[in-house]
């Protein structure tokens, strides 16, 4: 088997041009503590760094000495400061970070108007695709606040939306953009602004048959509701399609790099295969693939057959009558031990088809284990395990 | 609450967090079900193709209903991907009699617009299609024999969007307050909230996993979501007894015996192998005690709780075959 290039999240950290790092990868393969870990080593090792969570586990806020995290950046007391990092932990509140868009770009009365229509307080609080605009808006936002003249953080590491699959990070936004500045959007406004009047002429019976059709499926109280929101947040964004592709030409910045993290297993290796392909695509720098929760046995040269004979043979042996331990004891623990070496050559395999399929990404390995991350000490052992 | 539809539930809803394998145990449900003559279907709503990977059928399309396995039973069990855009586009056309005008809706982007971004519609759209599954009856007209159902599996959202989901009757109430799409949410929601159907929550014996099924519960209920079962998933059974664990874990273990075992049958006995061996067994105490710490939560929310072996080397069709028998074992025994 060819051997993948190592991963080495410190090379990462030390250069300074790198400004963000995006975790990214399927539901539930740990991108949330890889990204604080990863937060918490270039802290340690001087950068000024903020980390952006966006659906922590509550546990994970109080292994960073937090109480709670919300939406405004808090330091992390726990990490070592001697070489002049430091560390600021968040989390993504999708609504907060939406309401403010709107105060800041509308005028006061305006922006009431839109914080209270029902139709803005849906998409806000619970279309699919908010959630990650909003990500990468507060990410916008994150590089770009101040302290006396340079940015307040030299790097941001990013977590991203637990989202059925890795690739809506990067769709979402584009998809919410392109819609809210679609066809649609603009006849639902107002129709003459949809083509000419040439164009209009032909396209009114459509338009008269159109709207009245949606009125009579969604009610005309909905539609009227839908009709007020696009109109505000249009003459606030001027655009919403521009400003998505914005916040994408930043990701595809040489200033950002993405971590692809799985666990060993099928089924996140080949979504993990699927969004290094789509950003291999899109020109987008991924520096790696970080697998979480690897099996490692403590007899490395015991293997799984060798193991599972010797029990047997064991299980053969006859009992001893001066001790508690007897030979079915030592059976057990070889089974056990077999039972650990073959899921560890099961996941080297899966491991091995991305790495068919990607020779060329780096990769690195984290051991599975045996607790759910308590403190900051145990996010430094993984980072040290990034660092290869 | 039961599994089978002998408890009156038409409508089972399968959640949990992602990676805790809920499609492949709405997979095993549908199967379970499928007994001698019955008809099951299977149903997802979020396009990932998990069904047809899991009974390793082609892709499911559009609105399409396929066979896609026969029950153990010798029922079948059908599967279908709801599409929210056919089934908008089917919804007009049954209460709109559209013609042209859908068409016309998908060339100005409406249809987009509506499965898409406008909130709680697609929704609706999705579980919308799944209630119209649920109420099919052989008096109307139009309707296939062989799309009647017994019963429905639905693959439903991860448990942290579940309740939103569910909730569309919710998610409509401030949006639109009459008409007919309201109707449609305010049905929904009152076969959600009947005894015909049950939610289930798939569940590891893991941290997480296990916090979500318990805030997902929470939500279910302050909802009036009628819950079905917690299914253990992927559950190991190690073959270490207690009593070695035991043993091993004494302040007072030795390992001589353990050494003259290894050399007995050959092999090499060094401290690495001996320190590993038992480190391995004690890791496993550690691994143990924390499974009961989740499994003493679980209890805790008061279900019916069934278990499901780990498939070594991931599932394939005698994988999908064992934990439809382990679920047809504790459901009769219920």
């Amino acid at each position: 088997m060819t051997q993948p290039p190592a991963l080495d999240i410190d090379t990462l950290l030390r250069d300074a041009s790198v400004r963000t790092i995006v975790c990214c990868g399927s539901g539930g393969v740990g991108k949330t503590t890889t990204a604080a870990a990863i937060a918490i080593r270039a802290a340690e090792q001087g950068r000024t760094v903020a980390v952006l969570t966006i659906d922590p586990a509550k546990r994970l806020a109080q292994a960073l000495g937090l109480e709670h995290l919300d939406n405004e950046p808090a330091p992390v007391e726990a990490i070592d400061g001697s070489r002049g990092g430091s560390l600021d932990a968040m989390m993504l509140d999708m609504k907060r970070t939406f309401d403010e868009l709107v105060l800041r770009h509308s005028a006061p009365e305006k922006a009431q108007q839109i914080l209270e229509n029902p139709f803005y307080q849906a998409v806000s609080s619970s279309f699919a695709g908010t959630q990650e605009y909003m990500a990468m808006e507060r990410l916008g936002q994150l590089h770009a606040e101040q302290v006396d003249g340079s940015a307040r953080w030299d790097l941001i590491v990013v977590d991203t939306p637990p989202s059925r699959s890795a690739l809506d990070f990067l769709d979402a936004p584009k998809r919410l953009g392109s819609f809210l500045d679609g066809k649609f959007i603009r006849l639902l406004m107002s129709p003459a602004k949809a083509g000419g009047r040439a164009y209009l002429r032909v396209m009114s019976v459509g338009v008269t048959t159109m709207t009245a059709v949606m009125s009579k499926v969604l009610g005309g109280q909905l539609l009227r509701d839908a009709q007020t929101f696009v109109a505000a947040l249009d003459s606030m964004f001027g655009g919403f399609r521009e400003r998505a592709d914005q916040t994408y030409a930043l990701l595809s910045d040489a200033a950002t790099a993405f971590v692809v993290v799985a666990t060993p297993e099928r089924d996140a290796l080949r979504e993990a295969s699927f969004f290094a392909g789509r950003l291999a695509e899109e020109r987008m720098p991924l520096a790696g693939l970080v697998v979480n929760r690897v099996e490692r046995t403590r007899i490395p040269s015991l293997r799984e057959g060798r193991a599972d004979a010797a029990a047997e043979e064991a299980e053969g042996l006859p009992p001893r009558k001066d001790t508690e331990w007897q030979p079915s004891d030592t059976a057990a623990l070889l089974r056990l031990h077999a039972e650990h070496a073959t899921q560890a050559v099961r996941q080297e395999a899966a491991i091995g088809r991305f790495t068919a399929a990607h020779p060329t990404i780096p990769q690195v390995l984290v051991a599975a284990a045996a607790e759910d991350v308590n403190d900051v000490e145990q996010l430094r052992d993984i980072g040290r395990q990034l660092a290869g | 609450m039961r599994f089978g539809d002998t408890g009156g539930v038409r409508l089972h809803v399968v959640t949990g967090k992602g990676g805790t394998g809920k499609t492949t145990v709405a997979a095993a449900l549908a199967m379970a079900l499928a007994t001698e003559g019955k008809r099951v279907l299977v149903a997802e709503v979020e396009g990932r193709q998990g069904i047809s990977g899991v009974f390793d059928v082609p892709r499911l399309s559009g609105d399409d209903e396929v066979q896609v396995a026969t029950g153990p039973g010798g029922g079948r069990v059908m599967g279908l991907s709801v599409d929210p855009k056919a089934a908008l586009l089917e919804y007009l056309q049954m209460f709109y009699k559209l013609g042209m005008a859908g068409g016309m809706l998908e060339r100005f982007g409406v249809i987009d617009f509506a499965t898409t971004v406008a909130p709680g519609l697609r929704d609706v759209l999705l579980i919308g299609k799944v209630y119209e599954a649920v109420r099919r009856r052989p008096s109307r007209r139009g309707t296939r024999s062989d799309q009647l159902y017994d019963a429905v599996v639905l693959d439903a959202p991860p448990t942290g969007r579940v309740a939103q989901f569910l909730g569309v009757n919710h998610a409509m109430a401030g949006l639109a307050k009459v008409g007919p799409i309201k109707n449609q949410a305010d049905a929904i929601t009152a076969l959600l909230q009947s005894s015909q159907t049950a939610v289930h929550l798939v569940t590891l014996l893991e941290e997480m996993p296990v916090q979500e099924t318990v805030e997902a519960v929470a939500e279910l209920r302050a909802l009036s979501l009628p819950l079905g079962a917690i299914v253990i998933n992927q559950e190991v059974t190690p073959p270490v007894s207690d009593e070695t664990l035991a043993l091993l874990a004494a302040d007072d273990f030795d390992d001589n015996p353990l050494a003259e075992d290894l050399a007995a049958v050959g092999l090499r006995v060094g401290p690495r192998m001996l320190n590993g061996l038992t480190q391995t067994g004690i890791d496993l105490t550690h691994r143990l005690a924390l499974q009961d710490r989740e499994r003493e939560t679980l209890d805790g929310l008061g279900l019916p709780t069934y278990h499901l072996p780990m498939i070594p080397g991931g599932m394939d069709a005698g994988g999908l075959l064992e934990l439809t028998a382990a679920l047809t074992e504790q459901v009769a025994t219920v």
